[in-house]
């Protein structure tokens, strides 16, 4: 049982890796890694709405009609997000402001629907919790490392903590095609490990 | 004059792909032949600019109630009520047409342009060019957006057949080296910055 409850957890951090592995939720992957610190905030943002997610449509399985259960889980979704979105708001207003649309998006993220499609309604609730943890983490981590790189190659930073002087800065990178290179290569480079 | 400016903007300045990275799922997804991105961008075009009206006029009777924070919940489910009205309609109506866009409909639900170019126009937080925000507006930006989505995805798949017969290193293959070509793609539409604000 320890055994694979530890599974479940460590499943979405490398092995399923929700970012580059099952190539999911890339719109916040790509818009929100402009640096290390936006990437974590969105990646855990997505983890709280997933666990709570999680949890609550694994207790609600039996209650719900399978016809509507789609709708029924994007309203559990729906709600969290927008709970997010409000203590962001209230507590947290300049990352707020620099996350914008993407927070009310995390609802349409297909990691979110898709845990709780294929995960939270068919195994009990701590599984559940465990595989939104996993996941959530797992999306937090590629979204961290993805900003970092950027940050870093964009304008010789990582976290706010200088490594390169000033004068050096790829403004691309942190403009929109560096999103896309920079995920490409980080995906062959996954790739490449996996054999 | 504003109703050009939103044209050009929408469509190449801050193209709704390439620029704002809203509906990435479908770029990625149903590109890789020029005759699926064309039914899918017809289909996104349809349901984003009755989506984008029916969500207007929701949102002002969130805000003549004073329950705007339920905006996320409600446009999500008047957006997949839709789709799936549209679908039973264009079935019922004109079976020609759901035969081209049938397959797609679906998968709208969760594009993420819909529902991003809905809350962008009702918080009248868009590129207006100097026009005040009204439903004429948003629903002609909303319609231009969902053409600079349907052009970046002919273009991609067009680019992708073609990517099909290159001799790519194995750990490149597949996604990775469509992202690379969207960075190229990203990188000229970015050669229109500055035509419009």
């Amino acid at each position: 049982m320890a055994n694979k409850a530890l599974k479940t957890l460590t499943n979405g951090l490398l092995r399923e890796n929700p970012t580059m592995v099952l190539v999911l939720g890339m719109c916040p992957t790509l818009a929100t890694t402009s640096s290390a610190i936006n990437g974590m905030s969105m990646g855990l943002a997505t983890t709280f709405v997933l666990l709570c997610s999680n949890v609550v449509i694994s207790l609600l399985k039996n209650l719900i009609p399978d016809k509507v259960r789609i709708p029924a889980f994007i309203v559990v979704i729906a709600s969290f997000v927008t709970i997010v979105q409000l203590c962001m708001q209230a507590y947290l207003p300049d990352l707020y402001a620099s996350l914008g649309l993407f927070i009310p998006l995390i609802v349409v993220n297909c990691i979110v629907l898709g845990r709780a499609e294929a995960f939270a309604a068919k195994n009990n609730a701590g599984l559940s919790a465990l595989d939104g943890i996993g996941m959530g983490l797992g999306f937090t981590l590629s979204l961290t490392v993805l900003g970092a790189i950027r940050e870093l190659l964009g304008t010789g930073k990582v976290f706010d903590f200088t490594i390169f002087p000033d004068s050096y800065g790829m403004l691309l990178f942190v403009l929109a095609p560096g999103a896309f290179i920079a995920l490409a290569y980080v995906m062959a480079l996954v790739n490449k490990l996996k054999k | 004059m504003a109703f050009f400016l939103i044209f050009v903007s929408a469509i190449f300045v801050n193209n709704v792909v390439l620029s704002q990275f809203l509906g990435i799922c479908p770029f990625l997804g149903v590109s890789k032949k020029i005759d699926t991105a064309l039914g899918m961008g017809a289909a996104v075009t349809f349901v984003l600019v009755v989506a984008t009206i029916i969500t207007y006029l929701m949102q002002m009777l969130l805000v003549r109630f004073g329950l705007e924070f339920l905006q996320t919940i409600v446009f999500i489910l008047v957006i997949a009520a839709l789709v799936q009205m549209i679908e039973i309609i264009l079935k019922k109506v004109s079976p020609s047409l759901y035969q081209a866009l049938g397959v797609f409909l679906p998968l709208i639900t969760t594009n993420c342009c819909v529902l991003g170019v809905a809350i962008q126009v009702a918080g009248a937080n868009y590129k207006t060019c100097g026009a005040e925000p009204s439903l004429l507006i948003g629903t002609w930006y909303a319609f231009c957006t969902a053409l600079g989505f349907a052009l970046a995805l002919v273009l991609f798949a067009g680019i992708r057949e073609q990517l099909e017969l290159t001799d790519t290193p194995k750990a490149m293959k597949g996604t990775p080296v469509a992202l690379l070509t969207a960075g190229l793609l990203a990188m000229a539409f970015m050669g229109f910055s500055g035509v419009v604000g």
